[in-house]
């Protein structure tokens, strides 16, 4: 994992004692609301219903026990005992106190962590592949990618005020696990004729309320032209993008109304100008990937036998292990979930003692790493198959391995009307509602990989509209109301999905839910999971149903 | 009014002639667009020249006349329109201008660390007192990790 040199220390340092003066001047009278808005929403302070909102960068999910130990300081001395992972794999605090905030980033700082740029119209955390590194399917690591497009967006002096955010996602693996086709620009790693791996190059993705799957706009970029690609996107972005409407400000509507062809000409005539002089060199790109070496594996991994032993013995473990564990490109090892979506509390939260148990976890099972994924959960990558029986067991006392990941009750969800001051509608209370009437593990299994995606209003913070099964939250006259979508994906098969019909009233909601999940247990075809189903038969049969009932 | 030029702060010596206005003796700047129409009777002036940008207008349309201009200033219609930061850039980085860029208008003291990054060399101050905290913030890193200008 990557460790911060002096120059690193000393930015964030110097971005925490920028961001003390700011708030200062403002809370003293000395900076409009205006201005101070535009800053504090670069280090992440969102003003929400009932307080500030503390967004924390999760750099492409990854995270050691240290700074997992500091989130859980963080909540338990600053906020009400718990944290939030969000759908970019970043952690938000829901009730920190303003004058408080430069304190709790100096304590980030600390850690080699930091809250730049998780919010306002500039480039956003760089998400990647929650596996990567270890994942069976991988032509190359994306995370010392990622780190060197970190370093180069963060206070990026030409690219602070874009007409919109700017989101980039970067995948390795075979299986798109970075919902790369939904950003503003995802970078995919390829192999070229010759085996040599470049960037396939995505542009003009994006969800929110004009839900766009990406463009190839290059099928092939060599990997020293990383930067200069990046940069002469964002700067035809920054010149040409629309800035008369935020809500056509996204590079997808310069992309859609100038077309994928002229925006390709423009960025190529500015890249061709810049190439030459700002390549990545073979020692720069080494180095960085000497920062994401593999741990020292035990060879004799998978010369254990108990694994297998309590598998057969003990049904409990063996469920856990076939829903929340992966494959791992070493033998011996798997990747085991940590599922923040246990059916009592909100999707994603967790709780300052349950982060320090993580972390402890991660230090003696995971080489001391944790990762967030983009469905609100957490990682440890790195487990010897025989320590799986015994990380089960801790996790289950801390309420931490319900068996549900990739299932109908690990949705992403926003936080909706109780947190957000741009919701519509309520999603926290929904999901526990639905989760309440799935509260049949063998149902849910029988049901197998959905993906559930509820938001609270359009902007679409939780990807309603790449759900296999999408809610969005909308108001109607003062009252909350749902509209549904079918056959949305992420994955390589990107799909948006497809509108069911009239909204459904919020006391009707879970009953339509479970109403199309009696649609496909009854009409599937034999192994045919949800996603298959809705596009073998399209959305009527759910339809009918659905609005049968109401 | 006095302004920040190089990290010092020295009096104003040019006057912005507006479109319908007479020109002046002395350093004078004016809009792009009068640039564009009046470029011979300007040339003509005793004095300085300057010309004023707004983010509308592209750098790639002074490049051939930027020997001609001691001035170019980036007038900010608002804080968070942030294509003046690309045109700098491209006046210094892609057409090599050495003359004063100087940065007027809406533009905040928090922004002046990267307007100077990207090229910019002179802030006006929207008045006085904000001299003093421009100056201040031009130093708020003394690191970076990106190339741009400076």
């Amino acid at each position: 994992m990557y460790q911060y040199t002096d120059t690193d220390q000393n930015l964030v340092d110097q971005r925490v004692a920028q961001f003390r003066r700011q708030t200062e001047q403002f809370l003293k009278g000395e900076l409009s609301e205006d201005h101070y808005r535009a800053l504090r929403l670069r280090n992440g302070v969102y003003i929400q219903t009932h307080a500030p909102l503390l967004r924390v960068a999760g750099p492409y999910g990854l995270l050691n026990s240290k700074q997992v130990r500091k989130l859980a300081h963080i909540a338990r001395f600053y906020d009400k005992n718990y944290c939030h992972f969000t759908t970019r794999q970043n952690i938000q605090f829901n009730w920190p106190k303003l004058e408080q905030i430069p304190d709790i980033l100096a304590e980030l700082a600390s850690v080699q962590m930091h809250s730049i740029q998780t919010s306002g119209n500039c480039m956003r955390n760089t998400t990647a592949d929650h596996l990567a590194g270890v994942c069976v399917d991988e032509i190359e690591d994306p995370r010392p990618y990622c780190e060197i497009i970190r370093q180069w967006t963060t206070l990026h002096p030409e690219f602070d005020y874009l007409p919109r955010k700017f989101k980039i996602a970067v995948s390795g693996a075979l299986h798109d696990r970075a919902a790369t086709q939904f950003h503003d620009i995802g970078l995919h790693l390829v192999k070229n004729a010759e085996g040599v791996v470049g960037f396939k190059v995505m542009v003009g993705g994006g969800l929110g309320r004009t839900p766009i799957i990406g463009q190839v706009i290059k099928p092939y970029l060599e990997k020293k032209h990383l930067l200069s690609y990046l940069e002469a996107v964002l700067r035809i972005y920054n010149l040409y993008g629309r800035r008369d409407n935020k809500y056509k400000a996204r590079i997808k509507i310069l992309v859609k109304e100038s077309s994928l062809a002229k925006f390709s000409a423009l960025v190529d005539k500015e890249w061709l100008q810049l190439k030459d002089n700002n390549e990545l060199s073979a020692e720069q790109i080494d180095a960085m990937c000497a920062q994401f070496s593999a741990p020292s594996y035990d060879d004799q991994a998978a010369e254990d036998q108990s694994f297998a032993q309590h598998q057969i013995t003990n049904q409990a473990f063996a469920t856990w292990v076939k829903h929340n564990t992966a494959d791992h490109k070493i033998a011996g090892y798997r990747a085991a979930f940590i599922s923040l979506k246990a059916p009592e509390s909100p999707p994603g939260d967790i709780s300052d003692d349950q982060l320090d148990a993580v972390a402890d976890l991660a230090d003696a099972y995971s080489f001391g790493e944790i990762r967030a994924t983009h469905r609100q959960n957490l990682i440890l990558a790195d487990i010897k198959q025989a320590d799986l029986f015994a990380l089960w067991q801790k996790l289950a006392e801390l309420k931490l391995a319900t068996p549900n990941i990739g299932t109908a009750t690990d949705m992403i969800c926003c936080p909706g009307l109780d947190f957000c001051s741009l919701a519509n509608a309520g999603s926290i209370g929904i999901a526990k509602e639905i989760n309440e009437a799935l509260d049949d593990m063998d149902y849910i299994h029988d049901i197998g990989d959905l993906k559930i995606n509820m938001s609270g209003c359009m902007n679409g913070c939780a990807h309603q509209s790449v759900g296999h099964i999408g809610i969005l939250g909308v108001d109607k006259k003062g009252t909350e109301w749902y509209q549904l979508t079918l056959g949305g994906s992420s994955e390589n098969n990107a799909a948006i999905g497809e509108r069911l019909g009239p909204a459904v009233a919020k006391d009707k909601i879970t009953l339509a839910i479970v109403t199309i999940l009696d649609v496909y247990i009854k009409q599937r075809l034999e192994e045919e999971s949800f996603l298959d189903m809705v596009s073998r038969v399209g959305i009527t049969p759910f339809k009918e149903q659905v609005y049968a009932t109401h | 009014m006095q302004l920040i030029k190089d990290q010092q702060i020295i009096d104003n010596t040019w006057q912005y002639i507006a479109d319908d206005d007479e020109l002046r003796a002395g350093d004078i700047s004016v809009s792009f667009a009068r640039w564009q129409c009046d470029k011979q009777q300007l040339l003509a002036h005793e004095g300085k020249l300057g010309v004023r940008m707004s983010s509308t207008d592209s750098a790639d349309e002074l490049a051939e006349d930027l020997e001609k201009l001691q001035l170019i200033e980036l007038d900010f219609p608002d804080f968070a329109d942030g294509r003046l930061f690309s045109q700098a850039w491209l006046l210094r980085g892609r057409y090599h201008y050495q003359g004063e860029i100087r940065a007027i208008g809406h533009y905040i003291p928090d922004q002046v660390f990267y307007l100077a990054r990207v090229g910019v060399n002179a802030f006006s101050p929207k008045v006085c007192e904000e001299l003093p905290d421009i100056m201040n913030k031009l130093n708020d890193f003394t690191v970076n990790y990106q190339r741009s200008i400076n």
